[in-house]
């Protein structure tokens, strides 16, 4: 089909403010007799607090405000299961969370008043490592849980706070078919999102107690639901403005600084801006969970995969924050896309006493995948097939299901297979210390709901109000041009609103991959439902039938005979003057259905509803290994990837490029290094993301493959760039040099220990 | 003390403070607030502003090192709302995602551009090694500076 509008590179809507230095980001806001609110942390992993003094804190002048756990309502919040304080309520469970606040007149005189608070704790004994934590014995940190509110049924015992298990089929029957079965641990570390943005929010209080909240956030309405949640606020009572987004990457889903600033700016009744700074990003907020994965794989000798069974340990830290969900989603797509007829799948979610993780671009994904990627790769060179011939006799297609039994939509896995092995020039020779890797992608893009406004302007050009936050990624631009090319007007008549909790409609978050799909068909259905009472003006009019009709560039015509138009200048106008009244057009869109296929699969524990819209993807990278220092080089770097129908394929292109060079940060560079739960490594100096000369040009391949359900065949795109990154490093690092190393960062220290291990245990295995 | 700088081709005097860095009378003092304040310690680069044409992180130096210099920020790229190339190009080759960065990016690039009218790609991403940007993956920046040289010439 042919679209005037959608499929082209349009230039970003957000993009000329960006340029200019115009953009307002929630630090760039001040408002009248604002204060400057600190947090107070504690710096042990587990401790009680015996007594806190804030007596000095207040005296000091210039101080408006200074609050503890025991001043705000006793309330907890959370994602899946509400076991968080905003400030610790007698108990601290992690190095660094937040045990007073103070608002003061400047952000010197809130620093001196921090250290006139005094805590008196008494240690408790901690655990830090998630195999220890579900061991007897191990110390109980959460000992209220079953008390604790929650929004599924979750499986667990101890400190082992979410459970989930898929089965199909038989799989000890399937290792017992298998010719080769393959067992590993695999390990991956925690990682910090390291958007540039710093969190922060202003909190304004009115007259009446209605609180208004400016923040950098990937979705306003889970911030208002935290803040109800904590606060106990009616959310008639809670505005959330969202300002420009400086990144986020999933660590501005959830609350970061909103509720204490609110309780703040309640107490000392004037605005209070909290920023973080760089130091309590990394010791606060939410990283990637560091993960232990064991996986077990069969395969007959021709390369079929008959059984899998794969269990990986989330270390969730001191909160369970996303933890239940990315465990069981991270679980469910460490199946691959493949066809696997026994499979047992289990994510496990664990409380330790370190740093709260929460959701980051894949959400539990890149772990599983790269153990499942690397084991792969392994059992390809174990029966001498070629890791493509492998990932494509077991590839899946349109027609397969997902792990769990429901049908995929479209399917465009080993198109994505073929395109990125043509352009890296799979097969073809290397030099010496080279090698070629590859690795394969899955994940979803629709979950819950989404609504959207379209209404017309008098002049008939369109404004079109989302909750869908636009975090950089471009969904301002796409939802536009979708909306444009539904109703017939020109790109450039589209003015979007977005995220505001009051007067946008509902969206869930810009997360998960969902926002084009699941936000995109919102504001397709609501710009039907205009162009639908444009339509009927115009028949009228045009002395036309309505289904004779079509919009193009801003104007109703009769098909077949462009003379006989009409311009949506005329229709609004008629709409406001004359008949019908103003046009509006509002839907509202679910992803809805059983979440999985019962007689297909047993699934126990698992926290989401239905899931749809299936995407796929393929990474191929070259690599040099320097044998002397360790050193990985990507020389060559390929990523292909199923959006079902690229809106704007350059926004498309930009997502693939920035997830992988971050997935290079994950394979190669990143971690944050904990001794006794305390980060040591909290600055951008002593944890270092990939720069530009860290990373190669990534070239981006565009598959399309039209998801039936999806708008205009969209699906979704943002986190798989990340997933498949560090698998396929790490399986050209052994094309070159014959070391399989399983367990993240891929450091020069730890390919040259696994060349020196490869030298005198004569395995190529550490 | 008293600070009489050049701030995007206009003079301007004001009273600060001797701790105050370029950045915090930049953003809070000037309330230019396009330059960004990242990490606080020069290791992100979002903070970049030009002095005397040089590119200097904001938040490590002393508003003091300005006086009677020339200071370029992100708001005096452009002419009114005539667009330099750099910024031109960014917006076409779709080299902007969150944003934050840019500023930072479009100063090191006119830098280096005014330098070094027609770099390698090599030379390019060199000259941006000090700028973090965590969402583009610097691929079309680099198309974005390279196109912008070309353009140019």
């Amino acid at each position: 089909m042919e679209f005037s509008v959608v499929g082209k590179s349009l230039p970003k809507t957000d993009t000329l403010e960006k340029a200019t230095g115009r953009a307002i980001y929630i630090d760039d806001l001040v408002l009248p007799g604002m204060l400057c609110g600190k947090i107070l942390r504690s710096p042990y992993a587990h401790a009680r607090i015996l007594q806190i003094d804030c007596s000095r804190a207040k005296r000091l002048p210039g101080v408006k405000a200074v609050l503890t756990g025991s001043d705000v309502p006793q309330a907890r919040m959370g994602a899946f299961i509400l076991d968080e304080p905003i400030l610790a309520q007698g108990v601290v469970r992690h190095v660094g969370e937040p045990v007073a606040a103070v608002a003061a007149v400047d952000e010197n005189t809130a620093k001196d008043a921090l250290e006139l608070i005094s805590v008196e704790y008494e240690e408790l004994p901690a655990v830090f490592d998630p195999l220890l934590a579900m061991e007897e014995g191990a110390p109980i940190i959460h000992g209220d849980f079953a008390g604790y509110a929650k929004v599924f049924n979750p499986v667990w015992r101890g400190n082992l706070c979410s459970h989930t298990t898929f089965l199909e089929g038989d799989v000890e029957l399937g290792f017992k078919q298998a010719d080769l079965v393959l067992e590993d641990t695999f390990r991956t570390q925690m990682v910090h999102q390291c958007y540039m943005e710093a969190c922060g929010a202003i909190a304004s209080v009115d007259i009446s107690g209605k609180v208004t909240v400016w923040t950098t956030t990937q979705s306003v309405f889970v911030t208002q639901a935290r803040i109800h949640q904590s606060l106990g606020l009616p959310m008639s009572k809670i505005r959330v403005i969202g300002t420009r987004v400086g990144g986020a990457f999933g660590g501005k889903v959830e609350a970061t600084v909103q509720p204490v600033c609110v309780a703040l700016s309640q107490v000392a009744f004037r605005p209070v801006k909290i920023i973080l700074e760089r130091d309590e990003e990394f010791t606060s907020l939410r990283p990637r969970h560091p993960a232990v994965i064991n996986i077990k794989t069969g395969a007959k000798k021709d390369g079929h995969i008959v059984a899998k069974e794969v269990r990986i340990v989330f270390d969730t830290g001191a909160y369970a924050d996303d933890g239940p969900g990315i465990a069981g989603f991270g679980a469910m797509m460490s199946r691959g896309p493949y066809r696997i007829p026994n499979v047992k799948i289990e994510g496990l979610c664990v409380y330790t006493n370190k740093i709260k993780c929460g959701a980051f671009r894949g959400f539990g994904n890149p772990q599983g995948t790269f153990a499942s990627e690397s084991q792969l790769d392994e059992i390809a060179h174990q029966l001498g097939i070629d890791p493509l011939e492998i990932r494509a006799l077991n590839g899946v297609e349109t027609g397969d299901r997902a792990l769990g039994g429901n049908p995929y939509g479209s399917v465009g896995y080993k198109e994505c297979l073929k395109r990125a092995g043509d352009a890296i020039g799979w097969g073809k020779p290397k030099e010496k210390n080279r090698g070629r890797g590859m690795a394969s992608i899955n994940h979803i893009s629709g979950i819950v709901s989404s609504a959207a406004t379209v209404k017309m302007n008098e002049d008939g050009t369109v404004v079109l109000l989302t909750g869908a936050m636009d975090i950089g990624q471009g969904s301002d631009t796409t939802l536009s041009q979708m909306a444009a090319e539904e109703l017939g007007v020109p790109y450039e008549h589209v003015s979007i609103v977005t995220s505001d909790s009051e007067t946008t409609p509902y969206n869930w978050a810009t997360t998960a991959s969902r926002t084009v799909y699941t936000a995109g068909n919102a504001v397709r259905m609501a710009a039907r439902e205009a162009k639908k009472q444009v339509i009927s003006l115009a028949a009228d009019c045009l002395e036309a039938n309505p289904q004779d009709l079509e919009t193009r560039e801003g104007y109703v015509f009769v098909a077949g005979s462009p003379e006989r138009k009409i311009p949506f200048r005329d229709i609004a106008g008629m709409s406001l003057w004359a008949k019908q009244g103003p046009i509006l057009g509002s839907a509202s869109f679910m992803v809805e259905g059983p979440p999985f296929d019962a007689k297909r699969a047993v699934v126990m524990g698992y926290p989401f509803g239905a899931m749809t819209a299936y995407i796929f993807g393929v990474h191929m990278v070259e690599v040099e290994v320097d044998t002397e220092t360790g050193h990985v080089r990507i020389v060559n770097s390929v990523a292909a990837h199923d959006v079902g129908k690229a809106i704007n394929p350059a926004v498309v292109e930009g997502q693939i490029q920035g997830g992988f060079v971050q997935g290079v940060g994950y394979a190669l560079m990143e971690e944050m290094i904990l001794d006794d739960g305390k980060v040591t490594n909290p600055s951008m100096v002593d944890y270092r993301i990939p720069s530009a000369l860290d990373v190669p040009k990534v070239i981006p391949i565009i598959v399309e493959t039209g998801e039936p359900t999806g708008p205009f065949g969209a699906k979704g795109v943002g986190e798989c760039g990340l997933v498949g990154t560090a698998p396929a490093i790490a399986n050209a690092i052994y094309d070159a040099v014959g070391v399989r190393i399983k367990e993240l960062p891929l450091t020069p220290e730890r390919v040259l220990q696994a060349l020196k291990n490869k030298k005198t245990a004569r395995t190529d295995w550490i | 003390m008293r600070l009489a700088f050049e701030i995007n081709s206009e003079p301007v005097e004001l009273e600060i403070k001797p701790n105050q860095t370029l950045l915090e009378v930049i953003r809070r003092d000037l309330a230019l607030t396009g330059t960004k304040d990242g990490c606080g310690i020069g290791e992100c680069g979002v903070c970049t502003v030009l002095l005397d044409g040089w590119p200097i992180r904001s938040c490590l130096a002393l508003a003091m090192d300005a006086r009677g210099r020339k200071v370029t920020t992100i708001e005096g790229l452009a002419q009114g709302s005539h667009l330099h190339p750099l910024q031109e190009s960014f917006i076409k080759h779709a080299a902007i995602q969150c944003g934050f960065c840019i500023p930072g990016m479009l100063m090191v690039g006119k830098a280096l551009l005014d330098e070094n009218p027609r770099p390698t790609e090599d030379e390019v991403r060199a000259s941006i090694a000090g700028n973090l940007c965590r969402c583009t993956g610097y691929t079309k920046i680099v198309e974005a500076i390279l196109a912008a040289s070309e353009d140019r010439g």
